[in-house]
């Protein structure tokens, strides 16, 4: 019911979520009904990879929301998703059990053979699911809770916080690779074997976690936009405008910015925890600050203050990637981004859905003053 | 949220609502405001003027919170220390500002921005869950038609011209309903019609009880307020009076009216 409320005038939100929630359905389908002979089928890489653009659009989708309509330009958004994919890694450890190399029962292999012999306190509990997935959201939010606590009320904006997101996640990245702090170091945590109960190898498991991606994506898509119509919704953008007039008018920037920022990382968090499992590892390069440029980058792409259009852009550039990173091509990848990205700013400012809204905002009144009389009231442009 | 601070200075004489003492701000040494004093009475609107760098800028910062002053007092409403506040605050205790550049959030439509002013509950759990109630639109419609925009409502503020967008702002500080409104050179860049009407516009606005303070350098419209006139020189007030007393003072003729 509240869904049709928000959704009645947001005619790409529909298209969007029929879109993801199509996929959710038909991609399995494809993948474990239909034969491998058959050229309909999907095979377990293709569903991997489809199923990492769908993380990653939910991410774009979190970056959307505090960038595209709140104006703050996290280059750091990236530390969240990987806090998300960490706790998750921590849950799919504690699962190996007695399977590990090790054999230990209780210790994951890393912590044996750095001859740890017990459990570190923060590792406790992710042995239940429940807790594990709390703490995919709890971690991220908590963190982004707390820095832009700081951030927001000391009034540091702009490029300097820009700058401060991108420290964070290079600090971040920084101590989990060391192999003291507990988190597998430099490999990270790898070699899952179930995730709650079931293998995670497994076909049936695979089309399970896609599908359960693309519902988060679309629950996210839902979230994001109940924000985004609210009157908060019409404050943030006003922040983004105007941030001392909004001050003047008696709003708590602060209060709203840190809102919105914890709500972004929770999500951002969730998106890395649908990740981990199915690319079967988590290590502290997901922390690289080049990695949170590269969300920046397909928000740009698909268009800022869309959230439809961050996600779009999410997987049109990893498709892209995918494309251009096997084969010949390979050693430019990074100048091709770099391009896209020059150009995209050039000569797509508003990405692709802001292009295209604006192209059928013109079109609109033309079809409507030439149906109506002179006197209608100014269309909204 | 708001806190009372009692003071230990005399209560002044009138009951005013906005009570300036001894101000002063510098600025690496340069004082934008020196010792200034000034006193509004409720529904009063007063005329500021004064060469560039006389202060007024910064005499607002200071009122609302953007700036804080070295030494001084500045009480609002029976006491109140605003130096203690912040800009949010402030405009929560009923000062309303508007800027001498026109600004409206410009991706908002008319509409929303009236309606992102209107008085009410700021906290940002009460603001997510709002929905437009009746009197918030009767409200709404009310002010578009005081600002003259009623026509214009559906469209984006960016859109606007110059004129319609300093009568947005001035029908959103009407929305906030505050009980001082600061109002930064209105007429800047206006036509003499459009001068007018928002001469007529803040009269209408004092009247219905609300405190104006009016900064402005156009001295035909000052003239057209016929208010009370302070004129500011380097950080403190030059004379205060009727608009002819202050206009014939050799003092003001000297630093801002010219021969």
């Amino acid at each position: 019911m509240i869904t049709r409320a928000l959704l009645t005038d947001d005619r790409t939100g529909k298209w969007f979520l029929a879109i993801v929630l199509g996929l959710a359905v038909v991609v399995p389908l494809l993948h474990l009904v239909v034969p491998p002979s058959s050229p309909f089928h999907i095979s377990t890489a293709t569903l991997a990879l489809l199923g990492k653009y769908l993380c990653f659009a939910l991410l774009a989708l979190s970056l959307d929301l505090v960038w595209g309509y709140c104006g703050i330009l996290s280059l750091g958004h990236g530390a969240f998703f990987a806090l998300g994919g960490y706790a998750m890694g921590m849950y799919l450890m504690r699962q190996i059990g007695t399977r590990g190399v090790y054999a230990h029962p209780v210790l994951p292999d890393f912590m044996v053979f750095l001859n740890w012999k017990e459990l570190p306190w923060y590792w406790y509990g992710f042995e239940n699911a429940w807790f594990a997935f709390l703490m995919v959201m709890a971690v991220p939010g908590l963190l982004a809770f707390v820095f832009g606590w700081f951030a927001f009320r000391s009034r540091v904006t702009g490029v300097y916080l820009s700058i401060i997101t991108q420290a964070l996640t290079y600090a971040l990245m920084l101590a989990f690779f060391r192999n003291d702090m507990g988190f597998g170091g430099n490999n990270g945590l790898t070699d899952f074997k179930d995730i709650l109960g079931f293998p995670v190898q497994a076909n049936a498991t695979r089309a399970a976690l896609f599908a359960a991606s693309a519902v988060a994506l679309a629950l996210g898509y839902l979230v994001a936009r109940a924000i985004v119509a609210s009157r908060l919704g019409k404050v943030l953008v006003s922040i983004r405008d105007a941030e001392s007039r909004t001050r003047f008018l008696g709003y708590r920037v602060e209060h709203y910015k840190t809102f919105v920022f914890t709500v972004s990382a929770i999500m951002a968090g969730i998106a890395g925890a649908l990740y981990v499992p199915q690319v079967g590892i988590i290590n502290p390069s997901e922390f690289t600050p080049a990695n949170s440029i590269e969300v920046v980058i397909w928000v740009a792409v698909g268009g800022r203050g869309t959230l439809a259009g961050a996600a779009l852009g999410a997987v049109l550039v990893n498709f892209a990637k995918t494309t251009f990173t096997t084969g010949f091509l390979a050693p430019y990848w990074l100048f091709m981004l770099g391009a896209l990205f020059v150009l995209v700013t050039i000569w797509l400012p508003k990405g692709i859905l802001g292009t295209l809204y604006d192209f059928w905002a013109r079109r609109r009144p033309a079809e409507k003053s030439a149906a109506k009389s002179e006197t209608v009231p100014q269309p909204a442009e | 949220m708001t806190t009372l601070v009692p003071t230990d200075a005399p209560a002044p004489l009138t009951p005013s609502l906005l009570y300036l003492d001894g101000v002063t701000v510098s600025f690496d040494g340069f004082r934008a405001l020196n010792e200034l004093s000034l006193q509004i009475a409720p529904g009063e609107m007063r005329a500021i003027i004064g060469p560039n760098g006389a202060g007024k800028t910064t005499m607002m910062d200071v009122i609302t919170g953007k700036t804080r002053p070295d030494t001084g007092e500045v009480l609002f409403d029976r006491g109140v220390d605003l130096t203690r506040l912040d800009e949010a605050a402030i405009a929560n205790l009923g000062i309303g500002r508007k800027f001498q550049k026109p600004t409206v959030f410009e991706s908002h439509t008319v509409e929303d921005n009236i309606l992102l002013a209107l008085k009410g509950d700021r906290r940002a759990r009460a603001v997510l869950m709002a929905r437009t109630s009746a009197e918030e639109a009767r409200r709404l419609d009310e002010i578009l038609e005081i600002a003259g925009l009623t026509a214009q409502r559906e469209r984006l503020a960016g859109l606007l011209s110059h004129g319609q967008k300093q009568w947005l702002e001035i029908g959103m500080l009407l929305a906030q309903d505050p009980k001082l409104l600061l109002v930064d050179e209105p007429v800047a860049g206006m036509t003499d019609a459009e001068t007018e009407a928002t001469a007529a516009l803040l009269k209408r606005i004092s009247a219905a009880d609300h405190s104006v303070v009016v900064v402005e350098h156009d001295m035909a419209f000052v003239r057209a307020l016929g208010v009370k006139v302070t004129c500011l020189h380097e950080g403190s007030v030059l004379a205060e009076g009727a608009i002819d007393t202050v206009s014939e003072n050799p003092r003001v003729i000297e630093v801002y009216l010219g021969r």
